[in-house]
């Protein structure tokens, strides 16, 4: 009996073990399973981009002349050109005009209007709420011609003026959105304790309340700057000449001995590299804004 | 947290009332007035009435026909848009790194096509879906497959769909990590306690408390696919023949391009519409979410 | 149900740890017996938790083994343990109502529909929580919901032992009474091994037969609650237990006598040649420390009177240093000129913080 016991025991004791084991054999190829995901998505993700990098290195001639991996002959003429040329990088600066424009404006006119949603309940807030967001929604392509007669009218059109007011239209918003999720996060004791010491309502705003809201400045800068520097049917829309941003200057490469590939894939990757600056200073925030669910 | 009634709040919200006003209603009632006057060229306009809308929704008319085939393409792209993207985000976020320098990079290399111009993405793809010089293409072709997006309407939707999958898919993973980052570590070591499989933690823990975020991108991807343009009209300009014609592509076509402003403004009209409907679905779902969890939380 | 035994247990969570500086929690032999209740007690930050972690397997200890009975549970994971364990933040899974929660941990381990439904209906009675079986979980108060999550760790039968990290910190104090003789009579029902995680010791002191008390990632004390307030075996003890805590002072000690500064002491033990290099105390509680007239003790000054309710604590001050003690009831004191009567038979004497034995009247060691 008492080996019946015993072995009873053993038996159990293995049956244990045993799951522990198929436990073991269960974690490892799960995180496997999640590195091999990732790295197929990274990998899918990075593939169009090698391949225009690659392209932006390469001389036209090699380019149409078959496909190769690498370049053969490393060449940097498409990137001195597009550097050396004026009506090229003068492109780069129309962009990053309108962009910066855009941002500031619309992180100034927010945040008020954001400290209002947050704070106090007023005569149609929901509505007006609600109204401002589905502006976010709206197709640019509806705006299109009507902001190019608005534009004309006023004197603004081909003006980096008039590419950075019409991006407010959904910018505008998405910084009330942002910032009012990250202000309902602070409690409103500061508010009372600053009005008590004494501080007048701007002084308090500029000077206790907006460092406590600086990480949601800088994520909603983050997506104005982003959604000002990805769009373009309004942008294009808005300008000819003077103010024409460098992703619609990319059209010049068709000519009429053909594409200039190597000149295309090269303003391509130009166009790049501010979103990938942007991106690497703010990687530690990005998680955070995302966590409010307010894009 | 009550908030205290003050209309004196109004004057904070002022400024961005009129510039937003300025920039969406000023338009919007140009919009109104093309849509229902008819114009021959010069500057000449004549009342038209409702006559545009009639013709827009009548799927018999030329412009009906026009409006109807786009839309259905339009809701088509959308559907198969959230089909593939909401999952394979879900998919992405929960192989995320835990921790270690592997999430910076992984965070950076993922939001990269997000921050690049659409233009852009539509040139990126155009030249990496070519047959002759584009990697995609290459391969794709080299396979025996037969495939040539200029030429073929599935090739061309195929193309168009890879790219939006490409472009957006880590707006969705980079929401849905937020979501998962959020969980506190009690959950998953009580459900390690409970004995929950791989599964159950899952369907118990992570995917309720990824709702929020999970409307949200579902309301993103749906919106911005639904108002498509610059991408697929560099990738394949809306063809072959009508094939990627999509309503934003329709609605430029038909204003900048033949300057029919006064069907273009009655779609601008319809089109809009349609869209805040669908937003106002959502914005009601998500609002009574955001109460039900408050209520929770009180 | 079982015996868990520390063994030369450590932990860092640094992977290459150097000095002991580096350990979260320094070496712990410990012993906790099938059935009882013990309570871990410590301020923040002392390492409670992370032997708590350690026990329920969520944390692998860097050094040392953990045996239930005698089988060595190390290498276990969590869910191979037999253990329960209730957060500090109720969990519970919202999609789910309160009967789908409690029949969860079951479920998952492939019981018997039947026997996982009787099983709920026993463990709702015993927590009160047959009323709201069918709603769903989320919607309930935080007392409600700890107490799914409690249920969750008793529904299953064969539970070696419920772990509880401070788990009635979200609870309102009015509920905080309640559930913890709910806690109480469960332990007496069922005969589960219960560990208790607080860094209130009033919540220790009622819950527990036995009360661990950690400072600094180690265990300075085991004991009964009477022995943590009798005999405190650290001037930590002392300190962090009773209130307000131990009075703590320097002194030097000759037999059986105690010198603080000129003031000479009487002590009911002799003390032997105590080693010079260390740092000598002495403690008593301010209980047993009771304020007289000028002249009929230490001289000191008395600063004022606190009504506590049950008792009047004189906050006093002897060379600058505050005491407190206990205030008879029959006297009055004019003026801030008062002394201090010492009970000799609670006066005890620390070595660089641990309690020195010394010797009876008898000659007999303690």
């Amino acid at each position: 009996m008492t080996d019946t016991i015993a072995i009873g025991t053993a038996d159990r004791k293995d049956a244990k073990t045993g799951t522990v084991a198929a436990n073991r054999a269960l974690a490892g190829p799960r995180v496997n399973g999640k590195a091999v995901v990732m790295t197929l998505y990274l990998v899918f993700l990075m593939l169009p981009i090698y391949w225009l990098v690659n392209m932006s290195l390469k001389t036209n001639t090699e380019i149409t002349s078959g496909l190769t991996l690498w370049p053969r002959q490393i060449t940097f003429d498409n990137y001195i050109r597009i550097f050396t040329d004026q009506s090229w990088y003068s492109g780069y600066i129309n962009s990053l005009t309108y962009v910066v424009i855009n941002t500031v404006l619309s992180i100034s006119f927010a945040l008020p209007a954001a400290y209002a949603f947050s704070r106090y309940r007023f005569l149609g807030d929901k509505h007006l709420f609600f109204w401002l967001l589905t502006n976010r929604m709206a197709p640019p392509a509806v705006f299109a011609l009507p902001f190019f007669n608005l534009y004309s009218a006023i004197g603004l059109f081909d003006t980096p003026w008039a590419v950075a007011l019409a991006h407010c239209l959904f910018n505008i918003p998405l910084a009330v959105w942002i910032l009012e999720g990250f202000m309902s996060g602070v409690p409103r004791e500061i508010d009372e304790t600053a009005a008590i010491d004494g501080y007048s309502f701007p002084r308090f705003f500029v000077k206790i309340f907006m460092p406590l809201i600086a990480s949601g400045i800088g994520v909603a800068a983050f997506f104005c700057f982003m959604f000002s520097w990805v769009e373009l049917l309004l942008a294009r829309t808005l300008t000819t000449v003077n103010a024409k941003p460098i992703a619609a200057t990319m059209t010049r490469t068709i000519s009429a001995s053909g594409m200039d590939w190597g000149m295309l894939a090269a303003a391509g990757v130009l166009t790049i590299v501010p979103g990938a600056l942007v991106i690497w200073f703010v990687r530690n925030y990005i998680a955070k804004g995302f966590a409010l669910g307010r894009v | 947290m009550t908030k205290t009634l003050n209309n004196k709040a109004w004057f904070l919200v002022l400024p961005v009332f009129a510039i937003v006003a300025f920039s969406a209603v000023l338009p919007l009632m140009t919009v109104v007035n093309y849509s229902v006057q008819d114009t021959f060229g010069n500057n000449q306009f004549f009342w038209n009435g409702i006559g545009w809308f009639q013709e827009l929704l009548d799927p018999s008319k030329e412009l009906g026909g026009r409006f109807f085939e786009a839309l259905w393409r339009t809701l088509l792209f959308s559907a198969i848009i959230l089909a593939i993207e909401i999952p394979l985000g879900i998919l992405v976020a929960l192989s995320m790194p835990r921790e270690g320098w592997t999430v910076a990079l992984c965070l950076v290399l993922m939001a990269l096509p997000l921050l690049i111009p659409w233009n852009v993405v539509g040139t990126i793809w155009q030249v990496f879906a070519r047959g002759d010089i584009g990697l995609l293409g290459w391969v794709v072709n080299h396979l025996g497959i037969d495939y040539n997006y200029t030429g073929d309407a599935l090739d061309a939707w195929a193309t168009i769909i890879v790219m939006d999958v490409w472009h957006w898919t880590s707006l969705v993973a980079l929401l849905c990590y937020a979501g998962l980052k959020s969980i506190p570590d009690a959950y998953y070591q009580a459900a390690r306690i409970d004995g929950a499989s791989r599964w159950a933690v899952f369907r118990t823990i992570q995917l309720p408390k990824m709702r929020r975020v999970l409307l949200i991108a579902v309301l993103l991807r749906f919106m911005d696919s639904f108002m498509i343009y610059t991408e697929p009209f560099v990738l394949t300009g809306g063809g072959p023949g009508n094939a990627t014609t999509f309503l934003s592509i329709d609605l430029v076509k038909l204003a900048l391009g033949q300057f029919d402003l006064g069907k273009a403004a009655a779609l601008s009209l319809v089109y809009n519409l349609i869209i805040l409907a669908i937003c106002w679905v959502f914005y009601t779902v998500m609002t009574n979410v955001d109460a039900d969890r408050e209520r929770v939380e009180a | 149900m079982a015996r868990i035994t520390l063994d030369h247990l450590a932990h860092a969570y640094r992977p290459d740890p150097q000095g002991p500086q580096d350990y979260a929690l320094k070496e712990i032999n410990h012993v906790w017996s099938q059935g009882g209740a013990y309570a871990l007690l410590g301020p923040s930050g002392c390492g409670k938790t992370t032997l708590l972690n350690i026990i329920s397997g969520l944390v692998r200890p860097t050094r040392g083994r953990i045996l239930f009975d005698d089988r060595d549970v190390t290498d276990l994971p969590t869910e191979a343990r037999n253990i329960a364990q209730v957060f500090q933040f109720p969990v519970v899974y919202d999609t789910m109502t309160v009967r789908e929660n409690l029949a969860f941990p079951l479920k998952n381990r492939g019981v018997p529909r039947e026997r996982t439904a009787s099983r709920v209906e026993e463990i709702a009675r015993l927590l009160d929580l047959g009323r709201v079986l069918d709603r769903k979980a989320s919607n309930l108060t935080a007392d409600m919901k700890q107490k799914i999550s409690l249920g969750r760790g008793l529904v299953r039968s064969d539970v070696s032992a419920i772990l509880f990290d401070e788990p009635l910190t979200v609870i309102d104090p009015h509920l905080k009474w309640q559930l913890r003789s709910t806690l109480k009579e469960i332990h007496r029902a069922l005969d589960i091994t219960m560990i208790y995680v607080t860094h209130d010791q009033t919540e220790a002191l009622t819950f527990a037969d036995k009360v661990v008390v950690m400072h600094d990632g180690a265990v300075v004390q085991t004991g009964t609650p009477e022995e943590l307030f009798e005999r405190p075996a650290h001037t930590f003890v002392g300190h962090f237990i009773g209130s307000p805590g131990m009075n703590i002072l320097p002194c030097r000690v000759d037999g059986a006598t105690a010198y603080i500064g000129d003031e000479a002491v009487a002590l009911s033990r002799a003390y032997r040649a105590l080693p010079q290099s260390q740092r000598i105390e002495l403690g008593i509680r301010p209980e047993f420390l009771r304020l007289q007239h000028k002249g009929a003790g230490l001289p000191v000054r008395l600063r004022r009177i606190d009504d506590i309710g049950r008792a009047r604590i004189a906050r006093v001050e002897m060379s600058g240093r505050p005491l407190t003690a206990s205030v008879p009831d029959d006297i009055t004191i004019e003026g801030d000129e008062a002394a201090l009567a010492f009970d000799p038979h609670h006066v005890h004497i620390y070595a660089d913080g641990h309690l020195v034995a010394g010797e009876a009247a008898g000659g007999q060691v303690r």
